[in-house]
């Protein structure tokens, strides 16, 4: 285990005992986070790790949820085999939309990918006799071995956990250290004989695939699903999570998501001004801590060592 | 012959920079390339490394012909090079990238599973110490003196194990002990592991103490080549008619 894995064990803890606290607010808040959480680190495998910059991601999480719900509603499939196929539609979709994103580079990519995302939006919006259009649709339930809310909290802490454990390793081996050699040079990378584009597309897939498994928890967590899950301000806000949690960082997406989802609950709750609160803080962090909360904290921790 | 380049054209807009270039390399040969600004060099090499995409010509490499081949792919062939501006991977530290292209080399790069900090350290190392720069490993790369930064970029070159190195301008912007430090180092390493080397360089002085053979390129064409003292009297020849070659 390195250092960063013992940093982990007091969160691991922590979040194991919070359905003790009886709390139903804090559970349904902690399923969020986490689901939230995993659909950011997976965007942050192409923002952080290869440096794309995806405006369009809420497209694989909207084919998640409504790939595991529609089958599992229509098709009367079993929760498991669902939840495996919505990973494996988002990973095909991420496969024909990256294929030709990637032939773009910078602001050209990250419109595209918001222009994919949108056709996949309308597609949901209109396709009325599958989807239910505009409405969505109600009522999926969570298999019955998952009842109750404290029982679908741990079954997506484990999904989670396992899922986060996944993308590590894979971000700690030598296909995460060519994805940060993309972020960080791509033409150069090309000269030490890797083929860019071919790793650019696998990072595509592995996020679309990890994100339509969010997508899928969400779903169900919800009991519902409608079109918006699709719509552009979901890509927007998940890459204000992964940024405001900090890029660099592996758990920094999903710090990102607990503060933002935390306080949009509170502060919701109180005020209108939602969308100017969350505006201003992110212009002062993007101005003073632009490695986000968690480069700031790693920083402050670096300073601390040296001062002693 | 190991590189050889047969009537090469590239224009942009309609401004023609190489204009049917041919020339050969031989294996082992040290061969430099020299021109005025816009030359033509720089465009050259990219056509050569796969950076650019041919208007016309060949370009066959150890008997394969790497004409509308991926840069990617030319590099898996044998051919490093390194760029007139340093280019690195600036926020990897000195050790992750060589280490870098060392995996890339050993196509490690679909590798899920295995921690990446133990792979091929002696590897790394190694070539850390032929460059230099075994104490300065843990530095992050995009801090170090320009100087550095270009010993590192050799070093990401060789660690692919080229047969053959373009280096383009492998001095520019340094002073004259690092310039001096580094012609020494590559004409070192190439002695050492039998490299083949074709290189651009504005410098006459480091031209004319390392080359055996020198093309000089004017306005997208070779106007002469030859042995160092043949094309310097030869260039004194042209200067006095045309003005402003090298």
């Amino acid at each position: 285990m390195s250092k960063q894995d013992w940093f982990l064990i007091p969160f691991i803890l922590i979040v194991l005992l919070i359905p003790l606290s009886g709390s139903r607010f804090y559970v349904f808040l902690a399923t969020d986070i986490m689901i939230v959480g995993l659909f950011a680190v997976s965007l942050n495998l192409l923002l952080g790790y290869t440096g794309l910059v995806s405006f369009g991601h809420a497209a694989f999480f909207g084919i998640g949820a409504y790939t595991c719900a529609l089958l599992m509603k229509k098709a009367s499939v079993v929760f498991g085999l669902a939840f495996a196929a919505a990973g494996v539609f988002g990973a095909v979709a991420a496969m024909i939309i990256g294929f030709f994103c990637i032939r773009l580079t910078k602001i050209y990519f990250a419109m595209l990918t918001l222009a994919f995302s949108q056709i996949v939006w309308a597609i949901v919006f209109k396709w009325n006799s599958l989807t239910g259009g505009d409405t969505g649709f109600i009522g999926i339930d969570f298999p019955q071995y998952l009842d109750t809310p404290v029982r679908f909290y741990y079954f997506t802490f484990l999904i989670v956990a396992l899922c986060l454990y996944i993308i590590r390793k894979m971000v700690n081996a030598p296909f995460g250290r060519m994805l940060t050699t993309i972020r960080e040079n791509p033409e150069r990378t090309e000269f030490i004989g890797i083929n860019v584009k071919l790793f650019q597309l696998v990072a595509f897939m592995i996020s679309g695939f990890f994100s339509a498994l969010a997508g899928a928890l969400f779903g169900i967590f919800n009991h519902s699903i409608f079109p918006d899950l699709l719509f552009w301000p979901a890509s927007a806000e998940v890459l204000i999570m992964t940024i405001l949690g900090g890029m660099y960082s592996f758990y920094g997406p999903v710090v990102g998501a607990a503060v933002l989802l935390y306080l949009r609950l509170q502060v919701g709750s109180q005020t209108q001004y939602w969308p100017l609160i969350l505006g201003t803080f992110l212009a002062v962090l993007l101005f003073f801590f632009p490695g986000g909360i968690m480069g700031f904290l790693q920083s402050q921790l670096a300073r601390i060592r040296g001062a002693r | 012959m190991i590189l050889s380049v047969e009537y090469v054209k590239k224009s942009f807009d309609g401004f023609v920079a190489v204009n049917g270039v041919s020339f050969g390399i031989e294996k082992e040969e040290l061969c430099a390339i020299i021109g005025p600004n816009g030359a033509g060099k720089s465009t050259l090499f990219n056509l050569i490394t796969g950076h650019l995409p041919l208007d016309e010509g060949e370009v066959v490499f150890d008997g394969i012909d790497i004409s509308h081949m991926h840069a990617y792919k030319i590099c898996r062939l044998g051919m490093g090079r390194s760029f007139q501006r340093s280019n690195i991977f600036p926020r990897l530290t000195v050790f992750e990238n060589i280490q870098a292209a060392v995996l890339a080399y050993r196509r490690q790069g679909f590798n899920f599973l295995t921690p990446v900090g133990s792979l091929f350290r002696e590897e790394t190392e190694e070539i850390l110490e032929k460059v230099g720069l075994q104490e300065l490993s843990r530095e992050m790369s995009g801090s170090l003196s320009y100087g550095f930064q270009k010993q590192l970029e050799l070093g990401i070159a060789l660690a692919s194990e080229p047969k053959m190195l373009l280096l383009d301008e492998p001095t520019s912007g340094m002073s004259a002990r690092e310039t001096n430090a580094t012609i020494e180092l590559i004409g070192r390493i190439a002695r050492e592991k039998g490299l083949t080397l074709l290189f651009t360089e504005h410098d006459m002085a480091v031209v004319f103490s390392i080359s055996e053979r020198i093309l000089v390129l004017h306005q997208g064409q070779i106007i002469c080549e030859g042995k160092p003292e043949e094309v310097r009297s030869n260039l004194d020849v042209q200067r006095a008619y045309l003005g402003e070659v090298p």
